[in-house]
C-alpha cells in the first residue's frame, strides 16, 4: 500500500514476526487472544476429526453421494466419462504450457504446474485412507489421475509439434466432449436411458452448474446487449426481465417453475422436474451474467463502438469483433463469480426434493443407521464446495491475467 | 432495419405471451382454479411455531400470510444490523496493524463466501443449535443461556427489573427468549452476508487514499479516530452503494429459513400452495412482497446514498 522505498532490506524472521504481531501493546495483547483461541478450536477440531467423528457415513455412501441412484451396471458410462475429462483437462493444460500466450518464454512445467501434480497424486493416494474406497474403485482413480498426467506431459512435450491449422480446433473439443457426455449420462443412440430423476449427488449438482453456466452466458450476454441497445422495446422488455428476476428469490422461482410451468405450456409439454429445475436456474442466472456484462460494456467507451461503425463495419460485427472482447475481459471476474454463485445456488434444489448433493446428504441422514452424523456430511459437503468454487476463482485470476497479461505490470507498455 | 428488428422482436414476445397466458387460462379453467382471492378468508388451519404477530390455526390465510410476511422482516430486520455490524469490523481488522488479525479477516471472508449459504444454515441449525444441551447442563454465559429449547437473554422484567435467565424445576425461564430456529437462521445470515459486507467495507477503506491516513497521523489523530472521522466518512460514499446489493441479497437469502425450521413468508406460502392449489395466487404474493421489500431497502438506501455524496457547491 504504501510507498515503497528503493531499498528493500529483507528483515530476519523474528523481527517480521515482532513488526507483525507485537508491534505495540495492543497488539501483543489481540495476537495473544487470537493464538489461544486459534490453538483451541484447531486441537478441539482436531480432536474431533480423528478421534470423535465416524467417518463410515461418508464411506458408506460414498457411491450414493457421487452418483446418487444411477444403475449400477450403467455406471462404466460414468467412468468413460471421469476418463475422457480427465484427459481432456491434461491435453488442455499441456498445450497452455506449450503457447504461452503473453510472449513470456514456454516453460514445460512451472512451478504452479508441478505444485497441481503433486496434490492430484496426493489426493489420488490418500483418498483411500480417508473414504475407504474399496480396493477396485480405488484402482480406478489412480488409472484416471495417471492418464491425466501422462496426457499433461504428452501434450507439453509434443503438443509444439501440431501444426497451427489444427490447433484451431482443440477447443471444440470441450463442447464436443459435453454433448458425448451428456449422451454418455442420459443414454440414447443404442445406449439404455437412464431417467433424469436416477441422476443424483455430485453428478447432478456437476451437471446443473454446468449446464445452468453453458447456457445463461449467451442468454446473459443478449440481455446485456439488449438493455443497452437504442430501440426502446429491446431496451424495455430487457429492463423488465432482468430487474424482476434480480428482486426475487431464487427459491421462490424455482417454486414457480416447479408450479406453475406446467399450466404455462400446453399439457404434455412440461419438461420433468429436474430439467424444469436446470431451465429456472439458467434463466435466472442470466439476468445476473446481464448485469455483470453490462458493466463490462460500460466500461468501453462510446468512441469504440462509433470508429468501428465509421469504418464500415455493420453493426453486429462491430460488436463481436470490436466491442464485446474488451467488454468481456473486463466482466470476467463479476461473471465467473456469478458462476460462483450459480454453483452455490444449486444446493436449493434440496428444498425442492431434488437429489443434489444436499438433498442427498438430508436423505443418507435420515436413515436410522446414520442419525446424528449431521457434522461429519456437512463437513465433507462444505469443504467440497468450498475446492469447487475455490478452483473456480483461481482459474478466473488465472485467466485474467492470461488475457490482459500487461494490466498487472504497468512497467510495461 | 432497426424498427423492422424492434417490430419483430415484440411481434415474437407478444405470441409468446398470448401463448403462455392462453395455456394458463385454458390450463387454470380444466383444473377449476380461475384466479379468485376469496379463498385468502378461509380458515388456515395450520399452527405457525413462531410469530411477530398474533396467529392461531382459526385465523384466515391472508392472516398466516401476513404473520408469515411478519416473520420474514423480523429476521431481516435484525440480520441487516448484526452483518453490517459484523462486516463492519471485519472490513476494517482487514486494515489492522496486527498482521494475524489482518490475515484471520481474509481468511474469514475467502471460508464463508465459498460454501453455499443453504449448507451453512443447516450446519449451524443440526450441528449447532440443535446439539445444545438442556436443563442445567445448558452452556451459561453472563446473562445468556444457550440451551436446545431456546436462547434465554436477560432483559427488564414486568416491574422493570433487571432479570436475568433462572432455572426454574429444570426448565429455563427468561424475560427474553429466542427460538433456536430464529437463531440459526439469524448466525448463518449474518456470517454469511457479513463477509460480502466486509469485502464491500474493504473495498470502500482501500479507495481511501494513503495520504489521508498519513495527514490525518500527523495532525495527531488516533487511529480510531482517522478511521471514524477521516477516512470512513470518504468511504462511505464507495460502501453504501455495494451495501445496497448486499442488503437485498440478504433479504432475498432469508427465504431459505425454510431449511432450519422458521416458518417465514416463504413457508407459510408452500403451506398454503399444498392445502390450497392457488399455485398462481400463491406465487403472485410471494413475489410482489419480496418485491415490495426490495424496493423499501433500495428506496431507503438511496436516500442514505444522497446524504453521503459529496455535495458539489
Amino acid at each position: 500500500m504504501g510507498p515503497v522505498s528503493p531499498v528493500m532490506v529483507r528483515p530476519g524472521a523474528w523481527l517480521r514476526l515482532r513488526r507483525e504481531l507485537f508491534a505495540s501493546r495492543l497488539d501483543g495483547l489481540i495476537s495473544i487472544a487470537l493464538i489461544a483461541a486459534l490453538v483451541t478450536v484447531g486441537l478441539g477440531l482436531a480432536k474431533w476429526v480423528l478421534f470423535q467423528a465416524q467417518w463410515t457415513v461418508i464411506s458408506a455412501n460414498s457411491t450414493l453421494f457421487a452418483v446418487g441412484r444411477y444403475p449400477l451396471e450403467q455406471q462404466w458410462r460414468l467412468w468413460l466419462l471421469t476418463t475422457l475429462l480427465a484427459l481432456a483437462t491434461g491435453l488442455s493444460c499441456g498445450l497452455l504450457r506449450a503457447f504461452p500466450r503473453s510472449g513470456a518464454p514456454a516453460r514445460s512445467w512451472p512451478r504452479n504446474d508441478r505444485w497441481a501434480a503433486a496434490i492430484l497424486v496426493v489426493l489420488a493416494l490418500w483418498r483411500p485412507m480417508a473414504l475407504q474406497l474399496a480396493l477396485p474403485i480405488q484402482l480406478r482413480w489412480w488409472a484416471i489421475t495417471g492418464l491425466l498426467l501422462l496426457a499433461r506431459w504428452a501434450a507439453g512435450r509434443w503438443g509444439a509439434a501440431i501444426p497451427a491449422s489444427a490447433r484451431r480446433w482443440i477447443p471444440l473439443l470441450w463442447p464436443l466432449l459435453y454433448l458425448v457426455g451428456m449422451v454418455l449420462i442420459s443414454g440414447g443412440l443404442g445406449l439404455v436411458r437412464v431417467a433424469p430423476s436416477e441422476w443424483g449427488g455430485l453428478l447432478l449438482t456437476l451437471l446443473m452448474a454446468s449446464f445452468a453456466i453453458l447456457l445463461c452466458f449467451p442468454l446473459g450476454l443478449l440481455l446485456a446487449l439488449g438493455r443497452r441497445s437504442s430501440l426502446p422495446l429491446l431496451r424495455w422488455g430487457s429492463v423488465l426481465y432482468i430487474e424482476f428476476v434480480r428482486g426475487a428469490p431464487l427459491i421462490t422461482l424455482l417454486f414457480l417453475g416447479q408450479n406453475i410451468l406446467g399450466f404455462l405450456l400446453p399439457g404434455g409439454l412440461a419438461p420433468d422436474r429436474v430439467w424444469r429445475a436446470a431451465w429456472v436456474l439458467t434463466f435466472f442466472a442470466a439476468a445476473y451474467v446481464a448485469e455483470a456484462v453490462r458493466s463490462g460494456l460500460a466500461a468501453i467507451p462510446p468512441g469504440q463502438l462509433e470508429a468501428a461503425r465509421s469504418l464500415g463495419l455493420p453493426m453486429p460485427q462491430a460488436l463481436i469483433h470490436v466491442v464485446l472482447p474488451q467488454a468481456l475481459r473486463v466482466a470476467l471476474p463479476a461473471t465467473v463469480g456469478q458462476f460462483i454463485s450459480l454453483l452455490q445456488d444449486t444446493t436449493l434444489l434440496s428444498l425442492i426434493g431434488l437429489l443434489d448433493l444436499l438433498g442427498t446428504a438430508r436423505t443418507v441422514m435420515a436413515n436410522p443407521a446414520f442419525l446424528g452424523r449431521n457434522a461429519e456430511v456437512y463437513l465433507v459437503l462444505a469443504v467440497l464446495f468450498w475446492c469447487c468454487c475455490a478452483a473456480l476463482g483461481l482459474g478466473s485470476r488465472a485467466l485474467e491475467t492470461r488475457l490482459n497479461p500487461h494490466s498487472l505490470s504497468p512497467s510495461q507498455p | 432495419m432497426p424498427w423492422l428488428l424492434q417490430a419483430a422482436v415484440g411481434l415474437v414476445v407478444l405470441v409468446l405471451v398470448a401463448f403462455l397466458l392462453g395455456n394458463l387460462v385454458r390450463n387454470l379453467t380444466n383444473a377449476g382454479l380461475l384466479l379468485t382471492w376469496s379463498w385468502l378468508r378461509n380458515p388456515a388451519g395450520f399452527e405457525i411455531a413462531e410469530t411477530a404477530i398474533p396467529f392461531d390455526a382459526a385465523m384466515p390465510y391472508w392472516r398466516a400470510l401476513l404473520a408469515g410476511l411478519a416473520n420474514t422482516l423480523k429476521v431481516v430486520l435484525a440480520g441487516l444490523v448484526g452483518a453490517t455490524v459484523l462486516g463492519t469490523a471485519v472490513g476494517t481488522a482487514s486494515f489492522s496493524s496486527n498482521g494475524l488479525l489482518r490475515r484471520l479477516a481474509r481468511v474469514y471472508v475467502e471460508l464463508i463466501r465459498n460454501i453455499p449459504l443453504l449448507l451453512q444454515l443447516v450446519f449451524w441449525y443440526f450441528v449447532v443449535f440443535l446439539a445444545l444441551p438442556n436443563g442445567a447442563a445448558a452452556l451459561q454465559l453472563p446473562g445468556v443461556v444457550l440451551a436446545k429449547a431456546g436462547l434465554y437473554l436477560s432483559w427488564f422484567d414486568g416491574a422493570w427489573q433487571w432479570q436475568g435467565p433462572q432455572l426454574v424445576n429444570g426448565v429455563w425461564m427468561a424475560p427474553l427468549r429466542i427460538t433456536v430456529e430464529f437463531a440459526a437462521l439469524l448466525t448463518g445470515l449474518v456470517i454469511y452476508t457479513g463477509a460480502f459486507i466486509a469485502e464491500v467495507v474493504r473495498g470502500g477503506v482501500a479507495s481511501v487514499p494513503q495520504g489521508q491516513w498519513e495527514a490525518a497521523n500527523s495532525l495527531g489523530f488516533s487511529p480510531l479516530q482517522t478511521l471514524s472521522r477521516i477516512v470512513l466518512p470518504q468511504a462511505l460514499r464507495v460502501i453504501v452503494p455495494g451495501l445496497n446489493s448486499q442488503y437485498i441479497s440478504l433479504a432475498k437469502s432469508s427465504s431459505l429459513a425454510v431449511a432450519c425450521g422458521y416458518t417465514d413468508l416463504y413457508s407459510v406460502a408452500e403451506t398454503t400452495l399444498n392445502q390450497t392449489g392457488r399455485a398462481v395466487e400463491v406465487v403472485v404474493i410471494l413475489l410482489g412482497s419480496y418485491l415490495v421489500i426490495d424496493l423499501v431497502i433500495s428506496g431507503l438506501m438511496n436516500g442514505l446514498n444522497g446524504l453521503v455524496q459529496l455535495r458539489e457547491r
